[in-house]
């Protein structure tokens, strides 16, 4: 573009962050722009490292994963499964069938809670308040859910003289800490199955809700259709995966390809874009909520009875090999490394984290593009930096 | 855990990849197992850009899902570089490992030539473990920042942390 407005032919640096309303977190980016046009960016993470791995080497399996539930505020199951996972794979611990859906059910309706977070925000970046306002009150639906599935468990901690009511909530709204290595920690209460029932069979309608005034929308396309292209040779290349590496038209989704929990006993559809730009990247990421949604649905009908933890004196065994294991997050591969030296701490354990990955390709999708599309371009990844910084 | 004994495949002589590794790249691959249910091999230091090209070229490992380091305090070589490997097309992972000891001389090359992925992962190690990567475009600290002292996953660097200044604000003094 030759415009002298956008174009001057003269480079200078310019700092964004590390505060900015547009990031949810603490990130900073080096930029180097010319006129409006971004002509490297150089994004400085670390913010809010808390040296997790080094905390989690220095305790037992068992006592981790409140650690986990740290790693992302917004979809807290999809590090709590990937931990729990791989310290069950490690132990050779199998999990009941029943915990296995309880815990399909869990990070379903957490990568539902966590796709609409990011809709809301995103689309408020852009400019679009009404469906923030939409999707932060849907959103709201679920964590009511995730909170009442804790109910029960936190009433014994509950004084007795509170007011009716208030001592139903649990508090933890975005921490679900019910999900454990060999099932989960309790049986949700009564009434709970029936609820989530009720939300997942009006979900649909109400997404349209949400999303509806976007997708066709022609102030919304015109603010992403095109913006942010990712091949899907550099997707691979950047080790983007979930969504964004969907949207640029490679099917890879781990749900399907190394079926973990209850994902090989449910159907569901893999959505996939085309273009691999930010329009692309909001297509499939709304219909995998719809996705998600049918998934919660086969796993409420098919809920098996039985125990949901299992025996667990295998985790007082004393693991001298390794694993990895990785699992589909909201935002995509979330994965632990685990090294066992035959004491009861793991000697490592490492956190592949998607957003990570994905920070290291903002500067690939930023490059060419106009200032003023940054946010859409941060919003478009779906990072989440406590995870990246661990 | 005891070391990988040099020449062997042990538990992995009949996986059909093992076996055409050794054939193609002979003593770049030290030995082969099966870890964890994964393919688990142990490289030649000096060789694991070539091994890895070799594995994206020809066998389609086209995704680098994580690069890692450990530390096996009291070990020589004390530290290790993990690479876990993704073949989308054939549906599996790969496990690769590297000795790696402190200090230029025991740089190891980086694979950043090989997969991009690779630049902040490699940062990372480098910044949490003290390993060099040779050919690593920069090799900057990346969680913490440069002019800290230390490498935080380190066995022997202390839970407590160190006194970096941070508290009065002296260590970020451009």
């Amino acid at each position: 573009m030759s415009d002298p407005l956008l174009q001057r032919g003269e480079e200078i640096e310019l700092g964004f962050g590390p505060r900015h309303p547009a990031i949810r977190g603490v990130l900073r980016l080096n930029l180097r722009v010319d006129g409006d046009r971004i002509v490297d960016c150089r994004p400085v993470i670390g913010h809010v490292h808390r040296g997790i791995e080094k905390l989690l080497e220095r305790q037992p399996y068992a006592d981790n994963l409140p650690h986990t539930d740290r790693l992302d505020f917004a979809s807290a199951a999809a590090a709590n499964l990937a931990y729990a996972g791989a310290v069950e794979k490690l132990l050779g611990i199998v999990v009941p069938p029943r915990a296995r859906y309880l815990r399909t059910i869990l990070a379903e309706l957490q990568r539902i809670a966590s796709h609409l977070l990011w809709l809301g925000t995103h689309a408020a970046d852009l400019g679009a308040m009404p469906p923030f306002f939409a999707a932060l009150g849907e959103r709201d639906g679920v964590l009511e859910l995730c909170e009442r599935y804790l109910e029960d468990y936190f009433e014994s901690d509950v004084e007795a003289d509170v007011e009716p009511g208030a001592g139903q909530d649990a508090g933890a709204r975005l921490r679900l800490d019910g999900i454990r290595p060999g099932g989960l920690s309790h049986d949700p209460p009564a009434g709970w199955v029936e609820r989530c029932r009720e939300f997942v069979e009006s979900f649909p309608a109400r997404l349209d809700g949400c999303a509806g005034p976007l997708t066709e929308n022609r102030l919304w396309k015109k603010r992403t259709v095109g913006l942010g292209v990712l091949s899907p040779e550099a997707a691979v290349d950047l080790g983007v995966t979930g969504p964004a590496l969907r949207a640029s038209g490679i099917a890879w989704d781990l749900r399907k390809a190394l079926p973990y929990e209850a994902y090989g006993e449910v159907d569901f559809d893999v959505p996939v874009g085309r273009n691999g730009d930010t329009y692309d990247r909001y297509l499939v990421r709304v219909e995998e909520m719809r996705q998600a949604n049918r998934i919660v649905a086969q796993c409420l009908d098919g809920l098996p009875d039985g125990p949901v933890l299992a025996e667990l004196s295998a985790l007082d065994a004393e693991a001298q090999t390794e694993i990895y294991h990785g699992i589909e997050g909201p935002r995509g591969e979330i994965g632990f490394y685990l090294v066992g030296d035959g004491t009861a701490n793991p000697c490592r354990c490492h956190l592949r984290a998607p957003s990570f990955a994905h920070l290291q390709a903002l500067s690939e999708l930023c490059r060419g593009e106009l200032v003023g599309d940054l946010v859409a371009l941060i919003g478009t990844l779906d990072i989440a930096l406590e995870e990246a910084d661990r | 855990m005891s070391g990988p004994e040099p020449q062997a495949l042990e538990g992995a002589a009949e996986d059909p990849l093992a076996v055409a590794l050794r054939e193609e790249l002979g003593e770049a691959i030290e030995s082969a197992r099966i870890l964890g249910g994964d393919l688990t091999l142990q490289v030649r230091r000096e060789a694991i850009a070539e091994v890895c090209a070799a594995l994206k070229g020809k066998h389609g490992f086209t995704y680098l899902v994580d690069l890692c380091g450990v530390d096996f305090l009291g070990r020589e070589p004390r530290f290790e570089v993990v690479y876990h490997l993704c073949s989308p097309a054939a549906n599996r992972r790969v496990r690769l490992k590297v000795a790696a000891g402190e200090g230029e001389a025991a740089a190891v090359p980086s694979v950043t030539g090989v997969w991009r992925a690779a630049n902040w992962p490699e940062r990372e190690v480098w910044d949490l473990y003290g390993v060099r990567f040779a050919g690593h475009p920069d090799l900057t600290r990346i969680l913490l920042w440069e002019g800290f002292n230390g490498h935080p996953l380190r066995k022997d660097f202390p839970i407590e942390g160190i006194d970096t200044g941070a508290a009065a604000g002296e260590d970020r003094k451009a």
